[in-house]
């Protein structure tokens, strides 16, 4: 009998804590999927966030490290600079990467660290109950913004790829989404590139996958999906921000 | 045969980490550590090691994290308001049982404070240098051949204990220059790390590095065990020296560079016919109780000598029961007590003025 569907190797057995509908699950497997396809779990080494996925470390069969809450890249880089011809890569939230992480992820991009950061950006804190995120999107009602987030006060949300994309070391700036078949194999790819791209030693790789939240949104999974088209999207538009190497455009 | 060099603290403080095997140095600018940050920029590149210009003192304290789990010997280094912002990562790094070494050379605080010699950062070192229920290794020294010396073991105690350890030191012996020398030590297979996350190659199970324990009662369980090592500790790092202390009545106790102080006031005592002697701390934790105790039934007084309010004093008060009375005499905000204030402390406590 062939086998056409299986968990992948990089996935423990243990069951995901994640609520209904929470896209955590997919981009864990399409993570679990590039690490077997490139035949790299035996070196590589994981550094989990604060927030929802902090338990990344229970789910990936690679050796695992959580870090405290936005120091992430700072840990991958002290590993990378200890294993240089292992595989590290971070998986955090918006909170950690764009709030309390932000200088860790401008200044580990900029040194060009040959890291691979997945950035899962749902507008919202989830493991705390639902607060304003860096990302928020203006007039969202979240805990902290219950009149919706008014960007006098409170901001304006932050465009992490396009932010990067201005920093010489990243080699890798890719937005994608997981709402829809087709956006999932192109979200695969982009990982897949992420990490092809630290083996290559072209620098720092970002894929920021837009996701959702049902829970803390207060919507159905399907609604949720629809509410990240019809809102995030046109905020935060999919595609390939920077597709090079670090220090590409000093040549 | 090794010869002695004319070093300064800080430089020292970064040959002998090198000497002991540490090849990842990260650190954050910051008065009065900056010729060890210096030093090791210079040197890392020629030996194939890592010297990284963080972006701030918690990031270095967080690669620190990094590079240790993945089973190397790493360390920082910072003055005071740096270490106030790594005390984060070092409760992460005791809360995850790794090894690691961070050296303060401390200046006067709090706040911004200054930038000359202090010792206030000792409930820190000792107290609180982070959240949660933790202690690390404190040492110490009080020469530049001591930096040295106590690098190598707290490296050695760090990986043996799988705990970090600080050298505590100031301004004063960070800046100061004295011949040094570096002893030929007999090589030492490195200590097996099979906790570290650095790929399990297919060959073991996946290696988890955390701090994170939602079940309280799993909490619970893993600090009495923490503390379990730490009794471990306790029992048997205690480091102290002692100066003409056999027949002491009065006991002078200070470490680091207001040891220097009081050993140079005990001898002018001492001429004066004073039965005067010092203890000096090596290790601030474990506190050298042990050592301390057992003068309590000759000594009639102690006098602690610190660069601080009085921070120490209250293990002094603690190891000694309080059975004898405990005087103090410091200098704080960056000023260095001279020996003839510490004189005149001494012939106080016997009555004199």
């Amino acid at each position: 009998m062939e086998v056409i569907f299986k968990k992948p190797h990089a996935l423990t057995d243990v069951p995901f804590h994640y609520c209904a509908g929470c896209t955590h699950g997919i981009v864990h497997r399409l993570v679990a999927e590039v690490i077997d396809e490139l035949g790299i779990e035996g070196k590589t080494v994981g550094v989990s966030p604060v927030g929802c996925a902090v338990m990344c470390y229970d789910y990936f069969n690679c050796d695992v490290i959580e870090a405290p809450h936005g120091r992430a890249p700072a840990v991958a880089t002290g590993i990378k600079r200890a294993l240089p011809d292992n595989v590290v890569f971070t998986y955090q939230g918006d909170g950690d990467l764009a709030a309390i992480g932000t200088a860790e992820t401008v200044h580990s991009a900029t040194r060009g660290e040959n890291i691979t950061v997945i950035f899962i950006n749902n507008t919202i804190y989830g493991m705390t109950g639902g607060q304003m995120a860096p990302t928020s999107l203006p007039n969202q009602v979240t805990q902290t913004t219950p009149y919706g987030r008014d960007v006098n006060t409170a901001g304006y949300p932050i465009r992490v790829c396009e932010l990067l994309s201005n920093v010489d070391g990243v080699a890798l700036a890719q937005r994608v989404a997981v709402d829809c078949v087709k956006n999932v194999n192109i979200a695969k790819q982009a990982i897949k590139k992420a990490f092809q791209n630290q083996i290559d030693k072209k620098g720092f790789s970002i894929v920021e996958v837009l996701s959702t939240c049902p829970t803390n949104w207060g919507m159905s999974p399907v609604e949720a999906l629809q509410w990240l088209r019809d809102n995030m999207m046109p905020y935060y538009p999919l595609g390939v921000y920077k597709d090079g190497e670090k220090g590409d455009r000093l040549k | 045969m090794s010869e002695k060099i004319l070093m300064k603290g800080n430089e020292a403080l970064g040959e002998a980490a090198i000497q002991a095997g540490c090849r990842h140095f990260f650190g954050y600018p910051i008065t009065p550590q900056t010729e060890l940050a210096a030093y090791m920029s210079k040197k890392m590149p020629k030996i194939g090691g890592t010297y990284l210009q963080a972006e701030s003192e918690i990031a270095a304290i967080n690669m620190v994290l990094g590079a240790a789990s993945a089973g190397v010997r790493a360390m920082t280094s910072s003055s005071s308001p740096g270490i106030s912002l790594k005390t984060e990562g070092i409760s992460y790094i005791a809360g995850s049982d790794v090894p690691a070494l961070i050296i303060n050379v401390q200046r006067g605080g709090p706040g911004l404070g200054g930038i000359q010699p202090s010792q206030s950062d000792y409930w820190q070192a000792t107290r609180a240098a982070g959240h949660g229920d933790f202690h690390l290794l404190v040492y110490a020294p009080s020469t530049v051949q001591e930096m040295v010396d106590l690098v190598f073991l707290a490296f050695d105690k760090g990986d043996e204990y799988r705990m970090p350890a600080m050298i505590l030191a100031d301004g004063m012996l960070g800046q100061m220059m004295e011949p040094v020398e570096f002893k030929e030590r007999e090589q030492k297979a490195p200590i097996e790390k099979p906790w570290a996350v650095n790929g399990h190659k297919n060959e073991r199970p996946h290696n988890i590095i955390n701090s994170l324990y939602l079940d309280p009662h799993e909490l619970e369980n893993l600090n009495i065990k923490r503390f379990e090592k730490y009794k471990r500790v306790i029992e048997n790092e205690q480091k102290s020296v002692e100066y003409m202390t056999q027949d002491a009545e009065y006991i002078v106790v200070a470490f680091g560079a207001s040891a220097r102080v009081a050993h140079s006031a005990v001898d002018m005592a001492r001429e004066q016919g004073i039965k005067v002697g010092l203890f000096r701390p090596v290790t601030l934790w474990p506190f050298p109780e042990k050592a301390l105790k057992t003068t309590v039934e000759s000594t009639k007084k102690y006098l602690c000598v610190e660069m601080s309010m009085g921070q120490m004093i209250d293990d002094v008060k603690l190891a000694t029961e309080c059975r004898r009375p405990v005087e103090f005499f410091g200098r704080t905000g960056g000023v260095i007590p001279t020996v003839d204030e510490v004189f005149g402390a001494i012939k106080k406590l016997g009555g004199g003025n």
